[in-house]
């Protein structure tokens, strides 16, 4: 295992990438931990896969460097570099039985028969798979298969890291959650470094200790599943993260603090007048509080999902979304507070930090 | 849902089965009608049995066209299944240059089968032709009217010129159809190129082979065109295949019984092997 630096990777599927948006990675300067496991989410096309790729090797990057361990590989083979990879869809040898499948990797590095049947043995039985060791790998279902290529990639000891390109895509709901169990499990015993590509957030924010948030080809935000939730950097984690997403609002921020129209708003510390910068405020649907006091608002529809009511109401011609327990009134009069604790301030879509009071958030 | 029986619906099948009586069923009646009758013109028609059938399994000329058939399209498929994957295997992936590939991959193809043999024949003239000439010039022997061998050899090549396309193209659709996590696990996993091809490429283009090899195996057991043209079953009969053996029998001896008689079998030995690869298709589809 091993730690993996990003030195300033950029990267461009043109051949002479002139403007910023030639990239499909932008700029990427980040350090993956040994034996930490983390999830790059975002959405379709926002570079993830293309990150996945320079780290494991298929692709080189434009510009910049990676270093395994401070060793830099970025010009090794994906072979070299001793990456093991899972993807979308399960990948399996079919003419091959199971165990042929997982030493299918030590044979082809000549690693000695009998180093071969106890480490297929030993990885047999860490992906629950040993009762069918000499079944064909053609017959089994996709979630079997997914295991095989995790396998395939754990039998292997002196792997850097194990990648995964949206593993569980074909996988049936219900067995979602019973191969993320066991990769969390898997990890937690073997501490292995695992870099996770999804878009899909349960996934990232249930697996992951970090979650590395993209968005057309940069990192907007790295963060424990709860920072990404209680203080988005940029509006887009807000969206994105959380269902429903942040709710954005327009604000204007003077001496006195913020307003919505003529409503003033309460705030935790101290924000900046920032006369030239778009500001907004964003506040996720579990902070806002219906009632009798606020800002009057309209409610248009009230979704009931069972345990909770999202409560779909406009303020000052915004929409803002609500969730409110299962079985709370509504007041005939409706007015929208907001919780101090979940309110963000965002300057042209990235975080102002009360505290500190400085431009920009951590961009 | 439940299902509802109609009876009448069978009428909405008569136009298609009309269509495929006269043009197969009532034919292929006729010559199973022909088959078992004795004929000496005037449309007198005597009853004979199993006679003719008897007469062709017995006969060396038969058994000789026979093997003569088996060997042709063994050497064809021989070498035009693995000559075509090796083609597929290097066309270019994507790129410009993939239509450019395909296009002249579909040449031969297109061309009409006594074209072919028309054209294979003048290029093997002795004296005129590029591979005749060319062949002699450089010291070996050739001459398709005379010799077995030369003769064979062009058949032969002919073939592969006309035909490995089909097998290339079917072979690069299923090499197409891999998706290319299964070239980045197995560069992963550290595979050597033969690996990759025994693994991946070869069972991922299973299906499509076994459709290319029973094309192939139908097609070149019935070939008559372009031998026809190029030899015309010659020198002597070193390639009369089945069929050239068979409108010989026919149109030149007028024998129609032994002629039904062949065709039958004929017939009926392109259903059985037919049969024997839908089973073996089926059945590797079920695993």
């Amino acid at each position: 295992m091993a730690r993996i630096d990003l030195n300033n990777i950029r990267h461009a599927y043109l051949p002479n990438p002139a403007s910023d948006d030639d990239y499909a990675l932008k700029r990427v300067h980040h350090t993956f931990d040994d034996g930490g496991a983390y999830a790059l989410l975002g959405p379709s096309g926002c570079g993830k896969t293309t990150l996945l790729n320079i780290i494991s090797g298929l692709l080189r990057p434009t510009e910049g460097e990676i270093l395994f361990d401070g060793q830099n590989v970025t010009d090794l083979s994906t072979e070299a570099r001793n990456i093991a990879q899972v993807f979308q869809f399960p990948v399996v040898y079919d003419t091959m039985t199971v165990y042929q499948n997982l030493a299918f990797p030590l044979r082809n590095r000549g690693v000695a028969a009998d180093e071969i049947e106890r480490r297929v043995r030993e990885t047999l039985t860490m992906i629950d798979l040993a009762d069918r060791a000499d079944q064909k790998a053609k017959g089994l279902t996709a979630d079997d298969k997914q295991k095989i290529a995790l396998g395939r990639g754990l039998v292997r000891s002196d792997v850097s890291a194990i990648l995964f390109d949206e593993p569980l895509t074909v996988i049936d709901p219900h067995m979602k959650w019973v191969l993320r169990s066991q990769l969390k499990e898997l990890h937690r015993r073997f501490a292995f470094t695992m870099v996770y590509v999804t878009h899909d957030q349960t996934e990232a924010l249930t697996f992951a200790d970090q979650v590395v948030v993209m968005n057309e080809g940069e990192i907007v935000q790295i963060g424990t599943p709860e920072e990404l939730f209680e203080r988005p950097n940029h509006t887009f984690v807000g969206y994105f993260i959380g269902s429903p997403g942040m709710n954005v609002l327009p604000v204007r921020i003077d001496g006195q603090g913020a307003h919505i129209g003529d409503h003033s708003i309460a705030l935790e510390g101290q924000i900046p007048e920032m006369r030239d910068a778009r500001m907004e405020l964003g506040v996720r649907p579990e902070y806002v509080r219906i009632g009798e006091k606020g800002i009057p608002a309209k409610i248009v529809r009230v979704e009931d999902t069972g345990r909770r009511k999202i409560v779909h109401a406009t303020v000052e011609g915004e929409t803002v979304a609500a969730i409110v327990p299962e079985g709370a009134a509504l007041p005939g009069e409706p007015h929208i507070s907001f919780d101090p604790a979940g309110v963000n301030i965002y300057a042209d879509s990235w975080r102002v930090d009360p505290v500190s009071a400085r431009q920009g958030g951590a961009a | 849902m439940t299902k509802t029986w109609n009876n009448r619906a069978w009428f909405l099948v008569l136009p298609v089965l009309l269509l495929v009586a006269f043009n197969a069923i009532i034919p292929l009646m006729t010559v199973v009608n022909y088959s078992v009758q004795e004929t000496f013109g005037n449309n007198l028609f005597f009853f004979e049995g199993t006679k003719w059938y008897e007469d062709v399994l017995t006969s060396e000329r038969f058994h000789a066209s026979l093997f003569r058939q088996f060997l042709f399209t063994g050497i064809i498929l021989l070498i035009e299944v693995p000559l075509g994957v090796a083609i597929a295997l290097t066309m270019p992936r994507s790129g410009p240059w993939v239509s450019v590939c395909l296009v002249l991959m579909a040449l031969p193809l297109l061309i009409p089968w006594n074209v072919v043999g028309a054209m294979w024949n003048i290029m093997a003239l002795p004296d005129i032709g590029l591979l005749g000439y060319g062949l002699n010039a450089l010291g070996i022997p050739y001459n398709f009217t005379r010799q077995p061998i030369s003769a064979w050899f062009t058949v032969v090549l002919m073939d592969v010129w006309h035909w490995t396309s089909l097998v290339v193209l079917l072979a690069y659709a299923g090499l197409r159809s891999i998706p290319e996590a299964y070239y980045q696990a197995a560069k992963i996993d550290g595979a050597s190129r033969w690996s990759v091809f025994r693994y991946i490429q070869l069972p991922k283009m299973n299906r499509v082979l076994t459709i290319a090899i029973l094309l192939r195996f139908m097609d070149s057991f019935m070939i008559y065109t372009e031998p026809f043209v190029l030899t015309g079953g010659g020198p002597g009969n070193a390639t009369t295949f089945l069929s050239i053996d068979l409108v010989k029998a026919a149109l030149g001896e007028f024998n129609l019984g032994i002629a039904a008689a062949m065709s039958i079998i004929y017939f009926l030995m392109t259903l059985l092997v037919s049969w024997i690869f839908y089973t073996l298709m089926t059945r590797g589809e079920d695993q």
